[in-house]
């Protein structure tokens, strides 16, 4: 097996670094927002939720190393799949029973 | 293991994996997969149920901010350290490894730490899971995630343990790699889980 194909699938002392420091900026930024950023709750709600994906994406590139190789493929595609059923099964718990509620309390 | 250039020959062996151990990282990231729907679930109730406090207290009384900062610090640091010990096992380093796998379980067990002292001090408080159906579904979402990590916990001190006597074998190495999925995996949670209960509950 060749290094560099090594270094492609399991990161680099670099490739770690690099997503250690974005995650640290990313986890920063949410949280001065919501302890002092001054922003509305709107727009706070917003930026907590978009830097998360954000980070998340950072953690499955750098920490996870999912890519579209002939060999990684397999993972991504199967972790995308989750993603689309975790969407699926909280959005459409949440929004199921905040209707029954909703029509409950009238 | 066959050689690159024997792999890019048998072009019909395309599926096959290197070694079976590749195939068992393979089928541990499909059971990953069916933890996150787990945590969906768990999700799922905490955000159908986080309204009801039921004359009790809510989040953004109890939670405490730079708290959960110090615990998130704590697990992000063992993610690159766990990355570290990887990067030695390539090398075939076993010194390093366990050094690194060492500072790794010290974050992690700094993480448990803190996320028990936070519980201990909302039951002392009176604010347990049995008060509301908010704190049942926050103490059962955190909890969870705690569970995991105590579990990586565990395992990793019986991998320091299989590396300390039989070194760095392929078998060792598979189940590294499984431990390494398992772990960044419980810090892509931990994301989820200080967005959706710390930072939006705090608001």
């Amino acid at each position: 097996m060749s290094h560099a194909h090594d270094n492609a699938s399991h990161g680099t002392v670099k490739s770690y670094v690099i997503g250690f420091a974005l995650s640290v900026i990313l986890t920063a930024i949410p949280f001065w927002m919501v302890m002092g950023g001054g922003f509305t709750k709107q727009a706070t709600m917003i930026g907590i939720f978009a830097f998360a994906v954000v980070q998340i994406i950072v953690h499955l590139k750098y920490f996870l190393h999912l890519n579209f190789t002939q060999e990684g493929k397999l993972n991504t595609f199967s972790f995308l799949f989750t993603a689309l059923i975790i969407v699926m099964l909280v959005g459409l718990s949440v929004w199921i029973i905040s209707t029954a509620d909703a029509l409950m309390m009238r | 293991m066959s050689t690159y250039v024997d792999h890019a020959h048998n072009a019909h062996d395309d599926h096959e994996h290197h070694d079976s151990g590749s195939q068992t990282v393979l089928g541990f990231w499909f059971y990953l997969m069916t933890d996150c729907i787990l945590f969906a679930t768990a999700f799922a109730g905490y955000a159908v149920l986080y309204r009801n406090i039921a004359n009790g207290v809510s989040g953004k009384e109890i939670f405490d901010l730079p708290y959960v900062m110090v615990e998130t610090a704590a697990l992000l640091l063992s993610s690159i350290t766990y990355g570290f010990a990887m990067i030695a096992g390539h090398k075939g380093n076993k010194t390093a490894v366990l050094g690194w796998l060492a500072v790794t379980f010290a974050c992690g067990a700094a993480f448990i730490g803190l996320e028990i002292n936070e519980f201990h001090h909302l039951i002392s408080e009176g604010h347990g899971p049995q008060v509301s159906a908010f704190l049942s579904a926050f103490f059962g979402l955190v909890g969870l995630h705690g569970l995991h990590v105590t579990a990586g916990l565990i395992w990793m001190t019986v991998m320091m343990i299989e590396v300390a006597k039989t070194g760095l074998t392929g078998r060792a190495m598979t189940r590294l790699n499984c431990l390494s999925l398992f772990w960044h995996f419980l810090d892509i949670v931990w994301i989820c889980v200080f967005t959706v209960v710390y930072l939006k509950g705090a608001m």
